[in-house]
């Protein structure tokens, strides 16, 4: 083994106490700034979920795979 | 940016973990700080060029209890009318088919493709849900779930369990659920690759019943379906988000579909006979979800890949995006964009050819046939005082069906096998 094997991994090391001792800084409250973009109403995964319940009916109906996004749900004898 | 030195990886991360590391978890759906109830409601039409159609309503109330407790209950009522593709072929001749129930028959035109147009069916669904954080790291969820139309019964329960790391910017889930359904088909289940019998041939109605009955079987049959899911939600930075879902489903019963038959058609393509398909009774499937989310400083944005493969050597591709752009503070237009590519099941084939030994497997619906699909769709969106919202949704569905790769013999050759579907998918929805 190498030292220049080793490099990215020692890079790769210090990078990750950086990161882990900022945890305890970032933990000490949230940011007014740091939430407001992700915490929108229109950023939740299933912020419109009239619309993908919808939707799934459909393409379950309609094609011969569906689910993934959430669990399938009951079935129906749709045609 | 170029990082130069050890020192500027610092900055870079103590710059990327302050933003990263600062957010609270918006994955999941926040859950109101006070005792709201709110009410999303739609109405939702699905409209086939000449074959089915469609009238959805669905109506969901979510009740927050305190800041750990969301109830959620959902109803759903359709009503479906119209045509569907029995799964024959097109002929030079008028064609007469005998209804599924036994009583009656109708007949397809010259060319046409045969749509078997008794459907008429009203669907209720209710689920209830309900969600319970059970500390800092943990949230619960558990549910029930029932459907019911006039020849199906589905019940089925819920539930799953996320944990929350990294303060909040990772969630890992896993769920689960089962669900067991009830087929208790119009007339009764054909015989797996019976023949299709007509009243014609026969000197009498006794006679007719009891050689119609000769391809039935008693009693209604049942279906279990056992789900697995397994997700990460991850935080990538103070914009945008992802998600990637891996999901198993296992699915043992009765998943022959009673009303589709296969028209054998002979070296012409003449079609000497009918007969009702049949399924596999199990099904193993996997699908792979990945997401990503974007919030925008004028809209929304998501991109979504799903990879599905079975034992049926059912395989498919969807490819969607929903791109949302805020014209005003109170007014919004979205594009939905869609595309979808499936590989047909191993036991698919457009037609049987007489002569040929009857395979213990076989379905001609297109539905799990090669397909492409594609979806394009417009919704335009206004908050209102309150935070009242209406929204109205219009968008066009596509289906190209394809061959799998068949020969086609005669006659079959002047007539498209294939037919595209058309539909029109309109949308009102009221939230409050």
């Amino acid at each position: 083994m190498t030292k220049a094997f080793y490099q990215p991994f020692a890079k790769a090391a210090v990078a990750l106490a950086i990161v882990s001792s900022l945890v305890g800084c970032s933990s000490l409250g949230v940011q007014p700034w740091g939430k407001d973009q992700l915490a929108r109403a229109d950023m939740a995964l299933n912020s419109e979920k009239l619309d993908l319940a919808l939707d799934d009916h459909i393409y379950f109906s309609k094609e011969g795979t569906s689910g993934g996004r959430s669990l399938a749900g009951g079935g129906c004898g749709c045609n | 940016m170029q990082l130069t030195s050890k020192q500027s990886i610092a900055s870079a991360l103590a710059l990327a973990s302050c933003s990263l590391l600062s957010q609270q978890a918006s994955a999941a759906e926040p859950i109101p700080a006070t005792d709201d109830w709110k009410v999303d409601a739609a109405i939702m039409y699905y409209g086939e060029q000449d074959r089915v159609q469609a009238a959805e309503a669905i109506g969901n109330v979510q009740k927050a209890f305190g800041d750990s407790s969301l109830l959620d209950l959902k109803i759903v009522v359709d009503s479906l009318t119209g045509a569907s593709a029995s799964g024959a072929v097109a002929q030079s001749d008028s064609q007469t088919f005998t209804r599924p129930s036994g009583d009656g028959q109708y007949t397809v035109a010259t060319g046409d493709t045969p749509l078997d147009d008794t459907f008429h069916d009203t669907r209720v669904q209710l689920s209830a849900n309900w969600q319970e954080v059970l500390n800092q790291d943990w949230t619960g969820n558990i549910g029930v779930y029932g459907s019911k139309e006039f020849d199906y019964l589905s019940m089925g329960i819920n539930g799953g369990l996320e944990r929350s790391f990294n303060k909040n910017n990772t969630t890992l889930s896993l769920s689960g659920a089962f669900t067991n359904d009830v087929v208790d088909p119009v007339g009764g289940r054909p015989v797996a690759m019976s023949e299709m019998v007509f009243r014609g041939n026969y000197a009498n109605d006794a006679d007719y019943q009891a050689a119609f009955d000769q391809t039935r079987l008693a009693d209604d049959d049942t279906k279990q379906t056992s789900d697995i899911m397994f997700g990460v939600t991850q935080i990538i930075n103070r914009n945008w988000l992802m998600q990637a879902n891996y999901g198993l489903s296992s699915v043992s019963g009765y998943m022959t579909d009673p009303y589709k038959i296969l028209s054998e058609v002979d070296v012409n393509g003449q079609t000497q006979a009918y007969r009702y398909e049949n399924r596999p009774d199990s099904r193993l499937k996997h699908s792979v979800f990945l997401l990503t989310k974007g919030a925008l400083d004028s809209g929304v944005v998501d991109f979504s890949y799903r990879y599905s493969t079975d034992d049926w050597e059912i395989q498919s591709h969807t490819l969607e995006t929903h791109y949302r752009y805020y014209f005003s503070p109170s007014m919004y237009g979205q594009l939905h964009l869609r595309y979808y590519q499936q590989q047909a099941a191993e036991f698919y084939q457009p037609f049987l050819m007489s002569g040929d030994a009857i395979p213990e497997y076989a379905s001609a619906d297109y539905r799990i046939g090669d397909m492409t699909a594609y979806t394009i769709g417009l919704k335009f969106g206004q908050r209102l005082s309150g935070g009242h919202e209406l929204s109205y949704r219009i968008e066009y569905y596509q289906q190209n069906p394809e061959n799998n790769g068949t020969e086609i013999p005669g006659q079959l050759q002047n007539y498209d096998l294939f037919p595209a579907v058309k539909a029109i998918v309109a949308q009102v929805s009221y939230s409050f």
